[in-house]
């Protein structure tokens, strides 16, 4: 029965994988007259030792999850607390933190750039706030402010998916739990610890587990609102895998990276999987 | 039902393996499609672009009239995407027989054996102008029916108010009256400021537009004799001094880090000098009048004044079953009716000096008169080499950190180490 399942993940993820693992060892080139050869670890030796882009992305990918994945959970779970009451027009506030999810992250990525630049709206809103003494900050174009920028962004994206999904979470605990609690006389902080929480466990695992692999992948919006710069501020795993293998060429070393990515995200999960299911 | 609902599923699942193992082995398997029927196939990248490819299917339709024998099918794709199918078709050995590419891409295909070498007479040839024709290894691959050229636009209503003399073709402004004029346009109160350097666009227009300027300044992309390193061309004290000059603009908020795309800033003027091309002068000259609209030369910083050259090129794959009459096809496409229509089409200058008279906006007094000029003058390839791919890239990463901020030297020397590196991992990009 799930052969053919089976059949198709192998096509198009288990060949695609092995071949990475393959093309990582050697030069090959997307276009080119020479034939690959065999060249041991070059490419992850050139990784980590030669290729400063490369070591800047690892950071900047790590970085990026590093504050995504708490801060957009957290914020999912607190925007979902507060849409979970029973009050008139809470599913147009749900509708609407929900809206960006449905946009295609591209449009999404273009429209903020417009908010980032010079003249656009951040700088206006902040210059009217103040009064005419806020000086215009290229968001996008300083190193100290582009991957904020993106990350923020990212988050707005993002996070009514993940609103959703808690929801779903909490409009599963049992009601009961909650009126004997109040019999028991708890107040808020205490009703939200000892009975929602701990039964938003297998939830926060499943979110936990899926921001953080988005997380790790990131890449449209570095493509379409900075190209990884700048001066390698934004620049991701995948984007650099993409630009040195595909654009640059270079798919050996492009399936290095890969590789290597593929470790990292292998690792993390494996070792979120391991805390996760201590707590049970 | 159970199992009629399995076999169903399996036969389907099987369907569509045999389906995509097809696709795949199709693919790998003809070599041209369309081929056997003694037709011949054309790829080309204005798809959506109606005029454009409206000349060319007026080419093809004539063609195919005069040679019922081998008609041409016509497939085209949108510019975005076009790169990436030829790619995927090379790769997979899919290539159509004759196919447009951008000039600087021609040797890397070359390179790789996805061309054959152009065979169409000496006499069109030679009539052609060097930038629309592709050489790479003493051998001809490619010829364009066009070529553009970089021009500055001005505002000369900004120009007189800041009382900035205009430079001609044959003197252009140095380094030193380019700054000048920066620093009083800048100074102006109707303006945001002093110059868009049209840093909104992406993808080649980084090297196509910057290098001529670090050309000018006495530094390269990279060693233009050898092609076998850009140690001491990209990171030369000349170069530097390019990187520093151009991170200056920035910083003295003559130019802004992002403007607007497609040059609406300059459109709305809200900018009253922009860097840009022919293909914007008659939007321009629309915009304010054709007095008020200065089509200015480019900067000698020290080493003469350049601008890039090279634009969309026809050539011939390696796979064609028919490689004379794909010849023949370009030789007809080449003829001054059709660089005439292409020229009034899309506003690009022919590459058949022959043609220009007829056209409406080249010649005598026309509109785009002077953007010929500056292109027959200043017109420098790009390197012409299979790494351009690889150093157009690693050039566009490296000014757009000089231009956020980053340390000039440091940057550039990281450029031509990540250059320096691809060619020896390619062997020198010797011919095969």
């Amino acid at each position: 029965m799930s052969s053919p399942a089976l059949i198709l993940l192998l096509l198009f993820m288990g060949i695609p994988i092995l071949l990475t693992f393959g093309l990582s060892f050697t030069n090959t080139r997307l276009i080119s007259p020479n034939p690959p050869a065999f060249i041991g670890l070059d490419n992850f030796v050139r990784a980590f030792a030669h290729d400063p882009t490369f070591i800047r992305s690892l950071l900047n990918t790590a970085f990026f999850a590093v504050v995504v994945v708490p801060c957009q959970s957290l914020l999912a779970l607190a925007l979902a607390v507060l849409v979970n009451q029973k009050v008139t027009g809470v599913t147009v506030f749900r509708t609407m933190i929900f809206m960006p999810v449905v946009t295609s992250m591209v449009v999404v990525s273009i429209l903020w750039s417009f908010f980032y630049e010079d003249d656009g709206l951040f700088n206006s809103v902040l210059n009217t706030l103040t009064g005419g003494g806020w000086t215009a900050v290229a968001w996008l174009n300083d190193p100290g402010t582009a991957m904020p920028a993106i990350i923020i962004l990212s988050v707005w994206q993002g996070v009514g998916l993940h609103m959703i999904i808690w929801l779903s979470g909490l409009q599963g605990i049992d009601p009961a739990l909650y009126e004997a609690a109040d019999l028991d006389g708890v107040n808020g902080w205490q009703r939200f610890r000892y009975v929602t929480w701990p039964g938003l466990h297998s939830t926060m695992v499943f979110i936990l587990v899926t921001i953080t692999i988005a997380a790790l992948g990131l890449f449209v919006q570095v493509d379409v609102m900075t190209s990884g710069g700048p001066q390698d501020a934004t620049s991701t795993l995948v984007y650099h895998a993409v630009r040195k293998g595909y654009r640059e060429q270079d798919m050996g070393y492009g399936s290095a990276i890969s590789l290597i990515f593929f470790l990292a995200v292998l690792t993390i999960s494996l070792i979120q999987r391991r805390l996760t299911r201590d707590k049970d | 039902m159970l199992i009629n609902r399995r076999t169903f599923i399996g036969i389907s699942a099987g369907a569509a393996v045999a389906a995509t193992l097809a696709a795949c082995s199709s693919q790998a398997g003809s070599g041209s499609g369309g081929s056997s029927s003694g037709g011949i196939t054309l790829w080309t990248h204005n798809g959506g672009n109606t005029e454009e490819l409206g000349v060319v299917k007026e080419a093809v339709d004539a063609f195919n009239q005069a040679n019922p024998d081998t008609p041409v099918t016509l497939k085209d794709f949108p510019q975005e995407s076009y790169n990436d199918a030829i790619a995927a078709a090379a790769v997979s050995g899919d290539l159509p027989d004759i196919l447009d590419l951008d000039g600087p891409i021609m040797p890397n295909w070359a390179w790789a054996g996805y061309l054959a070498p152009l065979n169409i007479s000496a006499e069109l040839e030679n009539a052609i102008i060097d930038s629309a024709k592709g050489y790479w290894n003493d051998t001809l691959y490619s010829v364009g029916p066009y070529d553009t050229s970089l021009c500055f636009l001005g505002r000369k209503s900004a120009f007189d108010a800041a009382g900035i003399p205009i430079p001609t073709i044959d003197k252009p402004w140095t380094g030193q009256e380019f700054d000048d004029a920066l620093a009083k346009l800048s100074a102006l109160e109707e303006y945001d400021v002093a110059i868009d350097f049209s840093n909104a666009d992406g993808a080649e227009w980084w090297p196509y537009g910057y290098a001529p300027m670090l050309q000018s300044f006495g530094g390269d992309l990279i060693d233009r004799e050898t092609f076998a390193t850009a140690d001491g061309f990209l990171n030369n004290d000349k170069a530097i001094a390019w990187g520093t000059w151009f991170q200056s603009c920035f910083a003295k908020g003559y130019a802004s880090q992002t403007p607007s795309t497609d040059g609406q800033d300059f459109l709305q003027g809200r900018v009253p000098l922009y860097y840009a091309g022919g293909w914007k002068v008659l939007q321009s000259q629309e915009a304010f009048g054709q007095d008020e609209v200065l089509i200015l030369p480019p900067v000698d910083f020290g080493e003469g004044a350049h601008v890039g050259g090279g634009s969309w090129q026809w050539g011939v794959s390696s796979t064609s079953s028919n490689p004379e009459a794909a010849n023949k096809f370009i030789e007809l496409l080449m003829q001054d009716e059709y660089l005439v229509k292409y020229s009034n089409a899309i506003g690009n200058f022919p590459s058949v000096e022959s043609a220009t008279p007829k056209t409406n906006y080249y010649g005598e007094g026309k509109p785009l008169e002077k953007v010929y000029e500056i292109g027959k003058q200043y017109a420098l390839l790009r390197p012409a080499t299979p790494g351009y791919k690889v150093i157009s890239s690693i050039f566009d990463k490296a000014a757009r950190d000089i231009v956020s901020g980053a340390d000039v030297k440091t940057t550039l020397d990281q450029a031509v180490k990540d250059i320096d590196a691809d060619i020896v991992s390619n062997n020198g990009y010797k011919a095969p």
